[in-house]
């Protein structure tokens, strides 16, 4: 298994009800998460905003730290590690993030911006690592020379991927990256995603609010509301028969490209 | 004329030089919803602006007519043209936050406008508002109206400009992505409050979306842009049982849905990009730009 998560539970302080002396009262935002992630696979993350689905992930990456339950990745408990103890670790997961133009540092060549974690880890050899990862999404080598904004939307999203992908993770989290992104370019890194994940014997983690796309991409879908997996099983019995009525509705919601389908 | 909006080969362009809208022309009749589709860049947003007269310094319109009501807009004086606008049309914006100012309560930001550029009382206006608000289903309207706009949902949030839209009857009310910051249950909740409102008041709409799951479930008509060009002008049933221009039908399987997981999200390929291209450059080459 790359994840087994228990009973997760994980929340925030609210800071606007903060008392003038004392703690805020907390906010729970995850409510019990339990799932197991096989290697290989692809799991969906769906939900509406507010869902916890962004904060699931970040405390799965442990970007955040739970307040209960365990997540064990590839099956070391990671759950209240710290950051001295998950030094060794962090390199096997990885993160890809929503919007390119505000995750890609825009005073750094493209080249940098792949070379910059592969130095941090301590890999030699980056000029070739970084061609490496170009070729890997498609992008040609010359891009390295270029900056963030001479690249197109899909481009940028290429460049993320490519600066996960260059460290040889055996995670990947996604967090809405293609939600910015025209259709067409939406379905070209989706493609790439599939791609990649086939080559490289990743696992993935595609946090969506789009059921579509969840649909052409992920094996396993986990349905998030308010904190709790209302659903969650294989993609096509999923779709096939929406137990939970919260999925029944986010699907009955989606405005299909079909003037005929019913809407009512 | 028929139609409550009639643009003809309307042309605009960066005062540097480049071409933004490439004679466009379209109609919208009373009653009727156009949509207006393509990918970012397409300028489709910069059709509605255009119309509103809110285009950005940077742009100007080099061509064309725009008729509103049986006016064309751009013969007119600056200042009437502002005037006829106001009385005619309104806009439902994409982002109901920045839309509205997060330092004034709901009540005066819907009757500013009715006071101010129509000349109602401030009683007449408020009465319409608390109405209007009732129309869109907001619960407890007097209590909205004193209300600050961080304090509601984005949901709510974006009635409340349905209803701000649909305060002076306007003949004409353009929706730009009204839908694109919401959820997809919210959204659908508020594509049908814009469909009842608009046929209820027998509003000409013209709607701006990338998402042609949108559009199938909205519009009448649309109109397929791509480079400020319109490449097909369709009717809805038409459009998406036989899709005449290649770009259409690339568009259309490039659309996510999750009933046709395979034939969906096919990307748009070079070829057809480059035959689109090549009809926007012939297109420059005949009207000389």
């Amino acid at each position: 298994m790359m994840y087994q998560v228990r009973d997760l539970r994980l929340s925030f302080p609210d800071l606007t009800r903060k008392p003038l002396l004392g703690a805020a009262p907390r906010t729970p935002v995850l409510k019990g998460i339990s799932f197991d992630l096989p290697k290989g696979a692809v799991l969906g993350i769906v939900g509406g905003s507010g869902s916890g689905k962004s904060t699931l992930g970040r405390a799965m990456l442990r970007l955040l730290e739970p307040d209960s339950g365990t997540i064990a990745f590839d099956g070391t408990d990671i759950t209240h590690q710290t950051e001295d103890q998950l030094r060794g670790m962090r390199q096997r997961f990885q993160m890809i993030f929503q919007d390119p133009m505000s995750s890609l540092n825009p005073r750094r060549r493209v080249g940098g911006i792949i070379a910059g974690p592969l130095k941090l880890y301590g890999f030699d050899g980056l000029t070739a690592r970084v061609n490496e990862a170009l070729d890997m999404v498609g992008l040609p080598r010359s891009f390295a020379r270029r900056f963030p904004h001479e690249l197109s939307g899909g481009q940028r999203q290429r460049v993320g991927i490519a600066r996960a992908i260059a460290l040889r993770p055996d995670f990947i989290l996604a967090d809405e990256i293609v939600s910015g992104l025209d259709v067409s370019s939406q379905a070209q890194v989706l493609n790439l995603l599939g791609k990649l994940v086939g080559e490289l014997g990743l696992t993935l983690g595609f946090i969506s609010h789009d059921l579509s796309v969840i649909r052409r991409l992920c094996d396993r879908v986990l349905v998030l509301h308010h904190g709790e997996v209302v659903e969650q099983g294989d993609t096509d019995a999923l779709f096939a028969a929406p137990q939970a009525a919260y999925t029944r509705e986010l699907l009955a919601s989606i405005p299909l490209p079909d003037p005929d389908q019913p809407w009512d | 004329m028929s139609g409550y909006l009639i643009i003809r080969n309307l042309t605009v362009r960066l005062r540097s030089g480049p071409v933004i809208l490439r004679s466009v022309s379209l109609n919208v009749a009373a009653g009727q919803v156009h949509g207006l589709v393509g990918e970012s860049g397409a300028g489709k947003s910069m059709i509605g602006k255009a119309v509103l007269g809110t285009l950005p310094r940077a742009l100007q319109i080099t061509g064309g007519e725009i008729w509103l009501d049986g006016v064309d807009l751009l013969s007119l004086s600056a200042a009437e043209r502002r005037r006829r606008i106001g009385a005619t049309a309104a806009l439902i914006p994409q982002d109901p936050l920045t839309a509205l100012n997060p330092s004034k309560r709901i009540g005066p930001q819907i009757t500013r406008r009715l006071i101010d550029i129509l000349g109602w009382t401030k009683q007449a206006a408020e009465a319409r508002a608390l109405e209007l608000l009732d129309e869109v289903q907001i619960p407890n309207a007097a209590r909205v109206m004193r209300s600050y706009p961080h304090e509601l949902s984005g949901g709510m949030r974006q009635r409340i400009l349905i209803a701000s839209a649909f305060a002076a009857e306007p003949k004409l009310i353009i929706a730009d992505e009204p839908t694109t910051a919401l959820d997809v249950t919210v959204q659908k909740q508020i594509l049908r409050l814009i469909a009842q409102m608009q046929a209820r008041h027998g509003t000409a709409l013209l709607f701006v979306t990338h998402d042609l799951g949108v559009v199938s479930k909205v519009c009448d008509t649309l109109s397929v842009l791509y480079a400020g060009k319109v490449v097909e002008e369709a009717r809805m049933q038409r459009f998406f049982m036989r899709p005449i221009h290649s770009y259409s039908r690339a568009l259309l399987s490039a659309t996510p849905s999750y009933e046709d997981p395979l034939g969906s999200l096919t990307p748009v390929s070079d070829t057809v990009i480059e035959e689109v291209e090549a009809e926007v450059r012939w297109h420059d080459a005949r009207a000389g730009t």
